[in-house]
């Protein structure tokens, strides 16, 4: 929509520049994790940096039944708030198109990658399961929240312990050794395309500019688990697969702050 | 007998009380309740005489008549354009005040401006229902082309531009940049090169962060110089 900033963006990437200086495959710095940073009212707790960027997940755990179609399931539930501490453009209210695709885009890298082992999540078949609800609050948004969130509630998963169960109910108070079951660890990285230039880790001003943008969830293998398309314009084939290989090589840099 | 409780320059926030007695006076930003002069806003305080005065540090931009801002076509109908200026209500630039041009009936206004075209305008009229007209007709008020838009609270604008225009002054002469700051808040910037454009936003942000603090000038001038190596630039046009 803003077009005087779009142009400078064009111009700056034809030139193999951007707005701060990066490079086009290059992620902000400091790239940081602190865990258990609210070990009282969670399970389990992270705070992700990416650049500027501050993403806050936490892990609550509470026994429940299981869906009728699959009794012997634990189930998982991913929620992103948008709240107006994080940014001028987020409005106070009920769920806009925005949190509820970082929502259900970092579910689908959590669930799909097949994270974490939802039959061990089930204590009496049919009966009671283990709920995990991931909850994400993006404390300041200075772009990129979609790998931020990704990567925090990647965090607060690992971070996450079995809270003690005494005559059928949770002691939230106390919690064992036993963190969740756990089989793979997903990270997400959001390639975006703007006029003919791919690039990682958009600014706020880029993401607000770019025509399509691919959220690529990769597990520790280097496969892809999961991917949610965005924007406008459509992309070919020949992109998807370079979006994809940029995305395999930026992942490993990811990798090395968990 | 009369105490101030505060200093000059002082930062105070919302409830504070800066003063017990009746010997002084609030101004804009604090209310006497019973004997106390409390402030109702966060800012920084300033003193003259009797007057207790709070300059905000944050506030919303309100037109007033003479500023000189900067906007962008929100929309437009067959004999005007809304600017938006950041104030709740859209300014309009009506088609006199927009070119000397002779305008032929039902020409296409797009020639002239486009939805997101960036601008520099002048507010030419505020009424009493908050209507806002701008005018583009006056020397320095143009259409703006490349470079890149940063946004800053208004509050933050007196101290960017500086006593006469010397902290923006700066700014430009250490990077080349040619630098329009509209009184609410939008500042448009353009530079020789990516660096120097990076330069002056970062002494920007700076100002935005630290507009409370003193001797922000020398503080600048130091940040461009270990910044731009000293170097100076010929003085660029006034944008």
């Amino acid at each position: 929509m803003n077009k005087i900033m779009k142009d400078y963006i064009l111009g700056l990437l034809s030139k193999g520049e951007r707005m701060d200086g990066r490079k086009l495959d290059e992620f902000r710095k400091p790239i940081k994790i602190e865990y258990g940073i609210s070990t009282k009212s969670s399970e389990g707790s992270a705070i992700v940096h990416i650049g500027e960027t501050m993403v806050i997940a936490g892990v609550k755990m509470a026994i429940g039944k299981p869906y009728e179609d699959t009794p012997d399931e634990g189930s998982l539930t991913v929620n992103v708030e948008l709240s107006p501490m994080a940014s001028e453009s987020f409005e106070p209210g009920p769920p806009n198109d925005y949190s509820i695709e970082l929502a259900r885009v970092t579910d689908r890298v959590v669930r799909e990658s097949g994270m974490i082992d939802v039959n061990k999540l089930c204590i009496k078949e049919g009966e009671k399961i283990w709920m995990v609800n991931v909850d994400i609050y993006p404390m300041n948004d200075a772009g990129n929240l979609f790998d931020a969130c990704a990567l925090a509630a990647l965090a607060a998963i690992k971070d996450a312990k079995m809270p003690k169960i005494e005559n059928d109910k949770v002691n939230y108070h106390e919690k064992t050794s036993k963190g969740l079951p756990l089989k793979k660890t997903p990270i997400s990285v959001t390639v975006i395309k703007i006029g003919k230039h791919l690039l990682v880790d958009p600014l706020v001003e880029e993401f607000n500019a770019l025509d399509a943008r691919l959220t690529i969830g990769i597990d520790e293998a280097n496969n892809p688990c999961a991917i949610q398309k965005g924007g406008d314009a459509p992309l070919s084939a020949s992109d998807i697969d370079k979006m994809i290989t940029l995305a395999k090589e930026k992942v490993k840099e990811l990798r090395k702050v968990l | 007998m009369s105490k101030l409780l505060i200093e000059d320059k002082e930062v105070v926030i919302p409830g504070q009380i800066l003063a017990e007695g009746m010997d002084y006076l609030p101004s804009n930003g604090a209310i006497r309740e019973g004997d106390n002069i409390i402030s109702t806003s966060m800012g920084v305080v300033s003193l003259s005489g009797r007057l207790i005065k709070i300059i905000p540090l944050t506030k919303r931009y309100v037109p007033q008549i003479g500023d000189v801002v900067v906007g962008f076509v929100k929309d437009l109908t067959y004999s005007s354009w809304f600017i938006d200026i950041g104030y709740s209500n859209d300014a309009v630039l009506s088609m006199k005040d927009a070119t000397s041009d002779f305008i032929e009936r039902g020409a296409d206004l797009t020639q002239y401006f486009s939805h997101g075209d960036y601008m520099v305008a002048k507010i030419a009229n505020v009424t009493k229902t908050k209507a806002v007209d701008i005018t583009m007709r006056e020397p320095g008020l143009k259409k703006l082309y490349g470079g890149k838009i940063i946004e800053v609270n208004p509050a933050r604008v007196p101290r960017i531009i500086g006593k006469q225009g010397s902290m923006i002054k700066i700014i430009k002469d250490s990077t080349g940049c040619m630098i329009t700051v509209g009184q609410n808040g939008i500042i448009w910037l353009k530079g020789p090169d990516l660096k120097n454009e990076l330069i002056a936003t970062e002494a920007i942000m700076r100002i935005n962060e630290c507009s409370y603090t003193q001797g922000l000038t020398e503080q600048t001038e130091a940040f461009l110089k270990e910044r731009t190596g000293g170097k100076q630039h010929g003085v660029h046009q006034e944008a």
